[in-house]
């Protein structure tokens, strides 16, 4: 097994792992991310290696700023990457659609990892579209083995076309895994670049976006050119019916169907036109097999009608295939009847054991719990309404705390609170976590003050970006890539805005933090308050966890359940009427101890 | 030859070595491998699936539902929650130790008697082998070592295609100088106990 700055060999690579290699492939010079599933663990591997692959990479402080200096890179000549969740491209959208009127003059890569099937996410919108939107050429691979390898053909026809191409990923591309042979290592690109001025190009005022929309259009079809041409858009098998397919699709496609000829595109935008009007003459039907929505057999539908080809177009838009959901190759038996589908054995019969749940859940000793605990007594009877955000803390959703009303995105939790303030009588609290705060939540804050809203934010700080795998933000400092800076505090920021109410608790003591949330709930204007404390799964992994046990006295226990039902913790266990400590999974943190009301919990170190 | 294993569990048991050892040895193997796992929110204290797919032109990351040649269960009630993507003929191993939910853990939710869940698959199948791999490894020295012994009962199914010494040379390929000893005292009675059984 090959390591991933090696020169040659071979490995059984993550399609992230695959990328990153890529990449140093490809000799990029410049990366940059706000981390989020599928795409993070690019990140977590350049914070590790970029240093010594020659590479600049950043966490920036959310997606539009990292599609921002990835720009400024790639528009200083040098080869640039940008890889961010689905929808961190909607964050990011406004510079996108106006660096395609500019260009650039080095290479630009800019991946969108979906998440069909939502696994990580709160929607399952297809990126692809955004292609067509920006007039930006895309390419999507298949396997991992085929997103390294397809980063070189990319790379070459953004520098040719000077201008950015959409990488699409999906999860089952990201987090699959695939042999990767290694090829040579570039070294010939520039790690320096120089920026040279040119306000027709770089300043779309009216006067020269106007004439760069017209070059963008003829650069469309140049890329046209690159995509009739490209080795990624191949015919494999042979028969009447021809199935056009991309990405994962793909690989059930090739391996549970047969009998058919595939068009396989890894070029998508702009489509090889030409390539797919002779592949379809003559065929007895086509099907198009995609994820999400009909992006291709839309178009296959117009580029049958423009070449006037009369052949049946079947897949979503004939009910044959699913609009939503990922793809598997249970969904290939849809097409029995079209073309020939590979035997499946009849799963067994669903066991009538009845098993309980297991969802995701706040870790044991996680101090989310401490500051959910503490705000749910603290607000009592009162009707508020919990907006929440994205991040480990959405998962307070989840009883006993059931503190997540309304979310729709990064930062939107704060946002609309100020809106349901004005709108109703009822109270708005904003949870939001400390990276998500100066990814989208410093906006919200100021606009709530300006416009005088009555919410309460509770910031959850935990000291990392917890849910993506423990990337650094603004609030921690960076110590990597020979860079160190200081954190950015924010109960300092937050001060600098002119809130009127500030607070910092530690999450670990309930019982204060509820009575700072009381205070904060009768604050006439916008409170803050910060639950201050790492987490303890970041402490783990860097051995920085102070090993510490509670314990219950069972004779001092009253058997109320209060610790069971206010903290939840999965290290309290009910055995019968009592309820123990799970010594494997306590970390100590003695949010149990603090609630119980007859202090039958202690904590020994 | 195509060979599908379906590796179930909860988060934090060590599910994504177990495959990552199993998918590297088939590499080495000189097979085709395509794998899919689960990462992200999932992890946190979720059930968790891993696919290992190898052999001639395997492309696919993930199987149909029934498709498994084998599933490899870290946790009873998780082995019997993703009992339909094996078949009659899929090798079932199943480790007997449960992971409690937080839900059970808190008392609102029960837990079924793990009796109870392997009569239920031996009610559907006749290929299940049962495994007290978290026993055994603490036997072997540390409960950490359970999935050594996971990987090791592997190579007690019939019909598994990829050689026991290749899978431990790879185990302790992959695991630190340290644990090596304990790892593969671990898988050692792992395969034995299975095949004894």
């Amino acid at each position: 097994m090959a390591d991933i700055l090696d020169e040659g060999g071979r490995g059984l690579l993550l399609g992230n792992e695959a990328i990153v290699r890529g990449l140093i492939e490809s000799g990029v010079r410049f990366a940059s991310t706000y981390p989020g599933t599928p795409s993070s663990e690019i990140g977590n591997i350049l914070e590790a290696i970029s240093e010594k692959a020659g590479m600049y990479f950043e966490f920036s402080s959310n997606e539009k700023v990292a599609l921002e200096v990835a720009a400024a890179a790639a528009s200083s000549g040098l080869r640039s990457f940008t890889f961010m969740k689905h929808v961190g491209l909607n964050v990011a959208a406004d510079p996108l659609m106006t660096l395609a009127y500019s260009g650039i003059t080095g290479g630009m890569l800019v991946l969108s990892a979906d998440d069909p099937s939502a696994h990580s996410s709160q929607n399952e919108q297809d990126n692809r579209y955004y292609s067509t939107l920006s007039l930006l050429p895309m390419m999507e691979p298949s396997t991992p083995a085929e997103a390294k390898d397809m980063i070189a053909e990319a790379y070459e026809a953004s520098e040719k076309l000077a201008l950015p191409l959409i990488y699409r990923t999906t999860t089952r591309v990201n987090h699959a895994r695939s042999i990767v042979d290694f090829k040579d290592i570039r070294r010939d690109t520039p790690s320096k670049g120089h920026f040279y001025k040119d306000d027709k190009k770089f300043v779309n005022v009216p006067a020269f976006a106007k004439i760069n929309r017209v070059r963008l259009l003829e650069l469309n079809k140049a890329a046209q050119g690159l995509s009739e041409n490209s080795p990624s858009n191949f015919v494999v098998g042979e028969g009447d019916v021809g199935i056009i397919t991309s990405g994962v699709s793909y690989t059930y496609v090739k391996e549970f169907v047969s009998g058919a000829s595939i068009l396989k595109l890894g070029f998508t935008n702009p489509l090889p036109e030409n390539k797919i009007a002779s592949f379809v003459r003559g065929k007895k039907c086509v099907i198009v097999a995609e994820e999400l929505d009909p992006f291709l057999e839309d178009q296959v539908l117009r580029i049958c009608a423009q070449n006037s080809i009369s052949v049946p177009v079947y897949g979503k838009r004939s009910g044959h295939l699913p609009r939503e959901w990922e793809y598997s190759p249970d969904t290939m038996r849809r097409l029995a009847g079209l073309v020939d589908v590979a035997d499946m054995p009849e799963p067994l019969p669903a066991s009538n054991v009845r098993l309980p749940s297991r969802p995701p859940t706040l870790c044991a000793g996680c101090p989310h719990r401490g500051m959910y605990a503490a705000v749910k007594k603290a607000v009592g009877g009162r009707d508020v309404i919990y907006c929440s955000d994205i991040g480990c803390y959405t998962l307070g959703v989840q009883p006993p705390f059931n503190e997540a009303d309304f979310i729709i995105c990064m930062g939107g939790g704060a946002g609309a609170a100020g809106g349901f303030d004005k709108s109703t009588d009822q109270r708005p609290i904003a949870f939001i976590g400390d990276s998500t705060f100066f990814h989208s939540g410093i906006a919200p804050l100021t606009s709530a003050l300006f416009n005088k809203h009555r919410i309460v934010m509770v910031i959850l700080d935990n000291r990392t970006t917890a849910m993506t795998g423990h990337q650094p933000n603004p609030g921690t400092g960076r110590h990597h890539g020979n860079i160190d800076t200081s954190p950015i505090d924010i109960e300092s920021v937050v001060k600098g805005l002119g809130i009127g109410f500030i607070r910092t608790i530690d999450p670990y003591d309930v019982k204060s933090a509820e009575a700072v949330t009381r205070e904060a709930l009768e604050y006439d204007g916008v409170a803050v308050v910060i639950s201050k404390c790492p987490c303890p799964l970041e402490l783990k992994k860097n051995k920085l966890l102070e090993p510490r046990l509670c314990a219950v006295d069972q004779d001092k226990c009253i058997k109320c359940h209060t610790c069971l039902k206010r903290i939840a913790c999965p290290a309290l266990v009910k055995d019968g009427k009592s309820v123990r400590i799970d010594p494997t999974q306590c970390i100590g943190c003695g949010m149990c101890a603090n609630v119980c009301p007859v202090h039958a919990i202690g904590v020994a170190s | 030859m195509k060979y599908t294993v379906q590796i179930v569990g909860v988060g934090g048991q060590g599910v994504l070595l177990a495959s990552m050892v199993l998918g590297k040895a088939a590499m080495e193997a000189g097979h085709k491998v395509a794998m899919s796992e689960v990462h992200g929110m999932a992890q946190r204290g979720g059930s968790v699936l891993s696919t290992l797919r190898f052999g001639d032109d395997v492309i696919s990351p993930l199987e149909s539902v029934g498709g498994a040649d084998m599933i490899l269960g870290f946790e009873p009630v998780e082995t019997c929650r993703n009992i339909a993507l094996g078949n009659k003929d899929t090798a079932i191993i199943v480790n007997l130790d449960p992971l409690l939910p937080s839900a059970v853990a808190a008392g609102f939710e029960e837990y079924p008697p793990v009796q109870d869940i392997v009569d239920s698959i031996r009610s559907v199948s006749d290929n299940l082998m049962t495994i007290d791999a978290t026993k055994i490894a603490v036997e072997a020295g540390r409960a950490v070592a359970a999935n050594a012994a996971m990987i090791g009962a592997v190579t007690a199914a019939q019909g598994f295609p990829l050689p026991g010494g290749l899978l431990k040379k790879t185990l302790l390929d992959t695991v630190p100088e340290k644990f090596k000893e304990l790892n593969s005292r671990a898988f050692d009675m792992g395969a034995e106990r299975c095949r004894r059984a």
